[in-house]
């Protein structure tokens, strides 16, 4: 696949078109009907999940939230792909992955509401917290992966960023280091055409994000990141590469930001609703509704009830988010070092001090 | 140190290879890379002979990143692994601080205690080897400030091995700065065996009376030099190695300033908001009405460490140390 779909000639992987025919079958992944009602369904449930939350955000009830509106396809076909075993190095706009890995929609909602506890993912294995600063995570994923090798582990990780974080030194650093160690890690490019504003031909002069990998001596594909069977299939072989030794792979999966970069951001200034319309028509969840209702697999007019529903599962688990007990002040130093030190000891003492001091105040 | 315990004379980079091999034959998780610490054995030949012994897949050579080297290194403890990491100055580090503020040094923290992050990033610092630039600084309060880390400097090999055994053992991100001025300038009888000293504790090296000189590293040297000095004159400094920069040893600094009412603080690193003004803000704190004088600090210009030819107007000599002494007695 990886010679075929070279990105030296700016190819695209593709196995169902914008109107859910299949135009590759040669390449469509094996997912039976079942599996595939799940996958679909579950890309309902992450889209009316963030669709919600970015509701809850413009109602004061959470703090900052990165929509995934448009991205579905990415994330499901992880699902497809992630075993127990295998790593998942997260960014942060991966809310599908995060669920389908174990994390749970309370965990992500009370991590956007301000508590670090929401980026544990208790139940999640072998799945890093949120990252923030652009980039850095694609490191750890290459530590990750040495280690897999080192413990002879049958694990693969899977590592994401964006297309801005492919302009970051510690992008370039981590696909050399995986490279050279021959690492077990699958780096995945969520190229959504912008980094907060900036557009992506601003980024690179590079004819795609996938070809970066050449350079690095490393498998690499273009893939249509809106089309869930062109992702899954991707995925799979580089998957079955990374675990069969040959090394990490690197995948760009092209896709759009319908939402805003960040509920703070606003796109409207920088891009215009003719181009937000002409990327709509590749959305990856109408793309296969299309599909499913053409084999008679889906029925749309159950779709409103289903989603009642999902509304409902996504407002309990809100709720539960919001009636987390309040911030202890012991948890700002608790978990700083193994133990705590005496310095924060006595800061936390003194601080106490001072409330008992600032309530006699009342 | 036990008695019958087996000894032998090293320096303090022997000190380094030792505590790093006897580590590496006792806990498979451990590993030792970074640029030319496999093949070579580091360009100060710290890590020399471990890849012949333990493997090519437990020390070896990394591609010449720091970010890379430290961000692996957090992916390798968060995956098991108990990672020990050379860069090859203290002016090299640099391009690594995003991995290590951000990442290495509160993983703990932003994952609730999920993951650790078991890592010893070490690097030689300090002047006095006619070097490049970048080749001589000392940067031990950047790293103090940095909530999370912990900041070890040796002065000894015996406290070398010790320490450096205490780092690689701790499940916290150490940064452990060897003083290479003297990394082969002090010859000691070491045990052979394993053993440990705890971080966070400094040492009183000289009991004394008059005044309490506090230094660490490769200022300790030129310290036991300026207490001899003093010595002759009459005066009666109590020299305390700091050993660990943080968590600081507060204690043993303030109970040796109450009893002298002095303080004299030594590092090489810049003046403004180095360790030398820590120290004084602690002994204010805790110490306010036993001090006899303002606290003295003998330290390195806020300058840039200047080249080998105009490096000795930095440099700080045990004159330097004692005229700070005079200082404070005189006050």
């Amino acid at each position: 696949m990886f010679k075929e779909y070279s990105p030296l000639d700016d190819k695209l992987f593709q196995v169902m078109d914008n109107d859910g025919k299949i135009v590759n079958p040669a390449w469509m992944p094996e997912i039976n009907d079942e599996r595939l009602l799940k996958a679909f369904k579950d890309m309902l449930f992450a889209r009316q999940a963030d669709l919600m939350a970015v509701s809850y955000q413009r109602q004061g009830r959470m703090f900052t939230y990165p929509p995934n509106f448009g991205q579905e396809a990415i994330s499901g076909g992880l699902a497809q792909v992630m075993r127990e075993q295998d790593w998942l190095v997260p960014a942060f706009r991966e809310l599908g992955a995060w669920l389908a890995k174990g994390a749970t929609l309370k965990e992500v909602f009370l991590y956007f509401m301000g508590y670090e506890d929401g980026t544990v993912f208790e139940k999640a294995k072998n799945i890093t917290p949120i990252s923030v600063p652009i980039g850095s995570q694609l490191i750890h994923a290459a530590g990750i992966g040495y280690a897999i090798n080192y413990k002879k582990e049958d694990s693969v990780v899977y590592a994401i960023v964006g297309d801005g974080g492919t302009s970051t030194g510690d992008f370039h650093e981590a696909l050399n280091f995986a490279a050279v160690w021959n690492a077990p890690v699958v780096f995945i490019v969520q190229n959504n055409q912008f980094a907060i504003s900036v557009p992506f031909k601003k980024q690179t002069r590079s004819i795609n994000i996938a070809v970066k990998g050449v350079a690095y001596g490393m498998a690499c594909i273009k893939v249509d990141g809106n089309d869930l069977f062109a992702m899954t299939r991707a995925l799979k072989e580089a998957e079955a590469h990374a675990r069969e030794g040959k090394g990490p792979v690197l995948i760009e999966a092209l896709t759009y930001r319908r939402g805003a970069h960040t509920t703070s951001d606003d796109p409207t200034k920088y891009r215009t609703k003719e181009e937000e319309e002409q990327w709509s028509c590749t959305d990856p969840i109408d793309r296969l509704r299309k599909y499913l209702v053409s084999k008679n697999l889906w029925d749309t007019a159950g779709e409103e009830s289903l989603l009642a529903e999902y509304k409902k599962e996504v407002d309990r688990q809100f709720e539960a988010a919001e009636n987390y007990p309040p911030y202890p002040l012991e948890d700002v130093f608790k978990y700083l070092y193994v133990e705590m030190t005496d310095d924060l000891k006595e800061q936390k003492v003194e601080h106490e001090k001072f409330l008992k001091w600032k309530e006699g105040l009342k | 140190m036990e008695g019958g315990a087996e000894m032998k004379v090293m320096t303090i980079v022997q000190a380094v290879t030792d505590a790093i091999d006897i580590k590496l034959a006792e806990d498979s998780s451990v590993v030792a890379f970074g640029e030319d610490v496999g093949v070579e054995g580091g360009v100060f030949r710290a890590t020399e002979g471990l890849q012949k012994k333990h493997g090519e897949h437990r020390v070896f050579d990394s591609p010449l990143a720091e970010s890379a080297i430290v961000g692996t290194a957090v992916g390798m403890a968060m995956n098991g692994l108990r990672p020990v990491v050379e860069m090859q100055f203290c002016g090299f580090v640099y391009p690594a601080m995003n991995q290590i503020i951000s990442h290495a040094a509160r993983l703990h923290n932003r994952s609730r205690g999920r993951y650790k992050t078991p890592m010893v990033i070490r690097f030689p610092y300090g002047g006095g080897i006619n070097a490049l630039e970048h080749h001589s600084e000392s940067m031990e309060a950047m790293y103090g400030h940095i909530p999370g880390l912990k900041v070890v400097i040796p002065s000894t090999p015996y406290d070398t091995k010790g320490l450096l055994i205490s780092a690689i053992e701790s499940d916290d991100t150490v940064i452990f700065m060897e003083p290479k001025r003297i990394y082969r300038a002090i010859k000691q009888e070491v045990p052979e065996e394993k053993y440990s000293i705890p971080l966070g504790k400094a040492k009183i090296l000289s009991e004394g009376t008059d005044v309490t000189l506090v230094a660490y590293g490769a200022m300790i040297r030129e310290a036991q030099k300026a207490v001899a000095m003093a010595k002759k004159d009459g005066i009666s400094v109590e020299l305390i190695d700091l050993r660990t920069i943080y968590p600081l040893d507060k204690q043993t600094v303030v109970e040796s300033v109450k009893k002298t009412g002095r303080m004299v603080v030594v590092h090489e690193g810049p003046n403004t908001f180095g360790v030398g003004a820590e120290l004084t803000a602690i002994v204010n704190e805790n110490a306010f009405l036993n001090q006899e004088a303002p606290v003295v600090r003998v330290t390195g210009f806020d300058t840039i460490v200047p080249l080998p030819r105009g490096e000795h107007h930095y440099i700080i000599s045990p004159e330097k140390i004692y005229y700070g002494i005079q200082k404070s007695v005189k006050f």
